[in-house]
């Protein structure tokens, strides 16, 4: 036995433990039942509930069991006289203030209160006293507070600091008046607050937006797979007979942990909403009108396959948030058809280095190493927003000592401190980067019309961190993949990686980014990485087939004036088409404005989908509702088309056999992320521009569900449509705060508020895209004006 | 401890308390280890109360948060939880009657009684004209020698009778 394992007896039983364990730890992997309610696995002791008392002989009073660490030889009685009565005693106290509603609470029938109560509360209160009431204050549009019913055990207060990073509620007062709350009337502002939900013992805090919707015990629990960014947390989708009540997380310690982010909690609200489609829809007479599908797969055949139109006259565009199935079916559709002129990469700008991109991007990592890096740079990245959940991973490294560094157009708000933080205009993040490549002696020399560029402290600190780091990584986020010069950050992070033997990860952008490359859906490879057949040229990238307007589109699961890189000129090339056919779940302004069918296709939780994640892992969710109305899951969706086209290979009996079929092509893929460059990109110079617009896409902006949740919307995080600069920038626009401004971008003007915010560099203007705001805007990182109203 | 959340803007600690608050508060920071400066917070919320006339508003608690760099809430926890921090408008001269044991011997209630009659308020108010706050007293003065007593502006009078109390009062400005 080593040193480290020490024996105790717990109600009889000889259990075995690890020095410095908390006593209900061990009881817990027992199997003994401990009744508390301040303890959380996952969280600090706090001790305050003191719900968990037991008797451990030879201490003169019973001890909280989540506070006693074990000793060797300890003797502990769980449910003798002395604990019951304890934990009793404790009981009573807990429920001298608690209102007792459960009938009209909705966290009646999963209340730990409710359950320990049932097991060690009394039948009557000897207590006759008049009992607290506390008011509520509104904390958002996704929290229900009821705070009456809090027991004060600060789970959620803990929550806050320890694992969101943002201390938002806290315990003001003393004795009897002691609150747990906001203390000033606010919306909790962190993207992963939807959790205290889960770890309220009570029903203090609970989901707004299904309040008062269901009994607990009345709705059917199915596993699924959050579409919404590229961790894929696990979650249990929780069903009222046919529709959706709510989703909570599905324990996974290796992906998710037991914590999912407010997009995949509360993204199901999108689901329902009135743009669904209910059926097939043709373009009659300039109207379209509801049909029935032959109407609607024929007119849709005809329009892919359309006279005098030939096969590299259409574009097929995907969105990367949907099943790697139907990812899979497109492009195989796609190149069935005769074109590779297919694409997810539909926000992406700079296309130069696609052909050394890696055979798909991932994290170079499992999440959970995220938690140990020693140090990491953070390439365009706004990973607490864009993946929230990977964001607390690597908090854990910073908290631990890790150096975590980022290069940003712009200084987001974290929840760690970062050890260098460089926010700089988009357009000299190349410079930034290639110093701090300069600085790791990484061989950079090969790049064309690099200046003379010299290394300062911040990016030797980087590169030192990195190179010192046994754990080290460098990871582009999603911001890279917007940016101009993908290419040349894609090449330098390569460079930087490679002096300093870091690894080298990408965040990918979307809940199936990874899961697209893999399934082929790129102009310029097959499925599984491979080679096109024959010697095919590569199709037209997104970009090019949205710049130069084609005869005919594909859409598939996309909304282009919210996905595309230049909104505008999307807009514009799918108007002027002779046809354009959409596999959708939802109608949009878009789509009613050009296209000439629309298919109505399943979603999330209604058809049996995979989701490949940032570590590559394959991820199958199961449908568990039906699609409404008329609308089909989109592999039948494929089938019948493909049929009406007359194309053999499509004849899939069930939505698992796409996945064997593609899994056939992903035998040999081997996963990294470090490329040779045959051809080095050229150094990007930065611009002579005075004002640059410089964006993201917002975290509740990324895909058609959360852009149609309500209670997202509605959220701090959800409110993104400004026109955002530095102090110094307003008032060389002569803007205020608050002011309507014009914003212009390539003939095309709106206007916004402007918004005075010195996270900001100057010389740029924060305009975010994904937003019906600034649809009628081009791309994300460009040229701008932007006068006063 | 976390710092101040990057999401919550809070106002600049000097728009918000004057040139010798800060010092005072910069002093006491001086004080303590470079990386445990909220430990200075009581003696700030101190600090920033008197320059408000005795209370402290979500704005002072807000500026003494920008200044030891705790995220607000952690503020307002302790502002709320001490006595002798008010959270909300009172009057400008703190009237404390001890009502602690000794003092309840010796007679406080009759003080008590005497002065909320003379104000016609009860204890916790403020007189209307702003004058007088009538501070509920959580804990003994340590003065029990001489009670019944009570603390004027932090000064303590002992050995109270109804007419040595008018007197204390009515001199306040």
């Amino acid at each position: 036995m080593s040193d480290d394992t020490i024996n105790l007896t717990v109600d009889g039983k000889s259990l075995t433990a690890k020095r410095g364990q908390m006593l209900i730890e061990v009881t817990d992997a027992a199997g003994i039942d401990v009744p508390r309610f301040c303890y959380h696995k996952k969280l600090s002791v706090a001790a305050n509930c003191r719900m968990c008392l037991v008797e451990v002989e030879k201490a003169p009073k019973p001890l909280p069991a989540c506070a006693t660490p074990v000793m060797p030889d300890m003797v502990v009685r769980t449910a003798s006289k002395i604990a019951r009565d304890a934990q009793k005693g404790t009981m009573e106290f807990l429920l001298i203030n608690h209102p007792l509603d459960c009938p009209i609470c909705d966290q009646g029938g999963e209340c730990e209160l409710q359950d320990v109560a049932m097991g060690y509360g009394n039948g009557a209160s000897q207590y006759t006293e008049g009992k607290r009431v506390v008011f509520d204050k509104y904390i958002g549009p996704l929290i229900a507070t009821e705070m009456t019913r809090c027991i004060h055990c600060t789970r959620c207060v803990r929550f806050g600091e320890e694992i969101a990073g943002i201390r938002e509620l806290g315990a003001t007062g003393r004795g009897e008046n002691v609150r747990i709350g906001t203390y000033i009337e606010k919306s909790v502002v962190s993207e992963v607050s939807g959790n205290v939900i889960d770890i309220c013992p009570v029903g203090a805090l609970t989901a707004r937006p299904s309040r008062y919707t269901a009994r607990s015990w009345e709705l059917q629990q199915q596993p699924s797979v959050s579409p919404h960014d590229s961790v894929g947390s696990n979650v249990f989708v929780h069903m009222d007979g046919s529709t959706i009540n709510r989703v909570i997380p599905r324990e996974n310690e290796s992906i998710n942990e037991v914590w999912i982010a407010d997009r995949d909690r509360f993204s199901y609200q999108g689901l329902n909403n009135q743009d669904r489609l209910q059926s097939p829809m043709v373009r009659v007479d300039g109207e379209l009108q509801p049909c029935d599908w032959p109407t609607a797969l024929s007119t849709a055949a005809k329009l892919l396959r359309a006279e005098g139109q030939d096969s590299s006259d259409l574009g097929v565009l995907v969105s990367p948030s949907i099943t790697v199935e139907e990812l899979y079916l497109t492009q195989k559709l796609a190149r069935a058809l005769g074109t590779n002129n297919v694409d997810h990469r539909l926000g992406q700008l700079d296309f130069s280095a696609q052909d050394s991109a890696p055979v798909m991007p991932w994290l170079g990592m499992q999440l959970n190493d995220l938690e140990t890096l020693d140090a990491a740079l953070l390439i365009g990245s706004n990973i607490r927003k864009d993946q929230p959940i990977a964001a607390l991973r690597l908090r854990k490294s910073a908290l631990k000592g890790g150096a975590i560094s980022f290069i940003n157009p712009r200084q987001f708000p974290l929840h760690f401190e970062a050890s260098v933080s460089i926010a700089t205009r988009y357009d000299n993040m190349v410079s930034e980067l290639y110093c701090v490549a300069r600085a790791a002696g990484a061989d950079v020399g090969s790049m064309a019309d690099a200046p003379q560029l010299d290394p300062n402290d911040q990016h030797q600190s980087i590169a030192d961190s990195l190179q010192n780091g046994e754990r080290a990584a460098v990871m582009l986020g999603n911001i890279c993949v917007q940016h101009p010069a993908y290419a040349q950050l894609q090449y330098l992070a390569n460079a930087v990686a490679n002096a300093t033997g870091a690894t080298l990860g990408m965040l990918p952008e979307r809940s199936n980014t990874a899961g697209a490359w893999l399934a082929g859906a790129v102009p310029h490879r097959a499925a599984g990485g491979n080679a096109l057949s024959g010697s095919a040229a590569a199709g037209k990238n997104a970009l090019q087939m949205l710049d130069e307007p084609m005869k005919a589109y594909l859409l598939v699961g996309c909304e282009i004036e919210f996905d595309a890189a230049r909104p505008a000129y999307a807009s514009k090339a799918l108007d002027s088409a002779d046809g354009v056919v959409a596999i959708s779940a939802y109608m949009s302004e878009g789509l009613s404005r050009c296209a000439d069918v629309v298919l109505p296709a399943a979603t999330f939780t209604e058809t049996f989908g995979t989701y490949v994640n940032a570590t590559g892992a394959w991820q199958s969710a199961k449908g568990t509702t039906s699609p409404p109305g008329d609308a089909r899951p989109a592999w039948k969706v494929f089938r019948v088309l493909a049929q009406e086209l007359e194309l053999d290979g499509f004849g899939f009996d069930s939505p698992e056999a796409v996945t064997k079929e593609l899994q056939s092509h992903c035998g040999s893929v081997t996963l990294s992320n470090l490329a040779t460059f045959d051809n080095v990109p050229a150094f990007y110079a930065p611009s002579s521009e005075t004002l640059l617009r410089a964006g993201e896409t917002p975290i509740y902006a990324t895909d058609p569900i959360v852009r149609r949740s309500q209670p997202l919307q509605k959220s701090m995080d959800g409110k993104q449509a400004f026109a955002i600069m530095s102090q110094t920038q307003a008032a060389t626009l002569s803007v205020a705060d608050g002011d309507q401004v014009s914003v212009q971008q390539n003939g095309s003007a709106v206007s916004l508020p402007a918004k005075v915010d010195n996270s900001i560099p100057d010389g740029c203007v924060w305009v975010p895209t994904g937003l019906p705001e600034t649809q009628a805007l081009g791309e994300l990182f460009g040229t701008i004006k932007v006068s006063k109203v | 401890m976390s710092s101040v959340p990057a999401d919550v803007i809070l106002p600049a600690p000097e728009s918000v308390l004057n040139a010798h608050s800060i010092e005072e508060i910069e002093e006491w920071m001086t004080r303590f280890p470079d990386n445990q400066k909220q430990s200075a917070v009581l003696a700030a919320l101190s600090i920033a109360q008197h320059q408000n006339q005795g209370w402290l508003s979500t704005e002072l608690m807000d500026a003494v948060a920008a200044k030891l760099h705790m995220p607000p809430i952690a503020v307002y926890e302790v502002a709320s939880f001490y006595s002798m921090f008010e959270t909300t408008p009172v009057g400008r001269n703190c009237v404390a009657i001890c009502t602690n044991i000794s003092c309840m011997l010796m007679g406080s209630d009759t003080i008590v009684n005497h002065v909320e009659n003379k104000y016609g308020i009860k204890l916790g108010d403020s007189t209307e004209d702003g004058r007088i706050y009538l501070k509920v007293e959580e804990e003994c003065l340590a003065a029990c020698s001489g009670g019944p007593m009570m603390q004027v502006n932090h000064v303590y009078h002992t050995n109270l009778t109804p007419e040595s109390v008018d007197e204390i009062l009515d001199a306040l400005e």
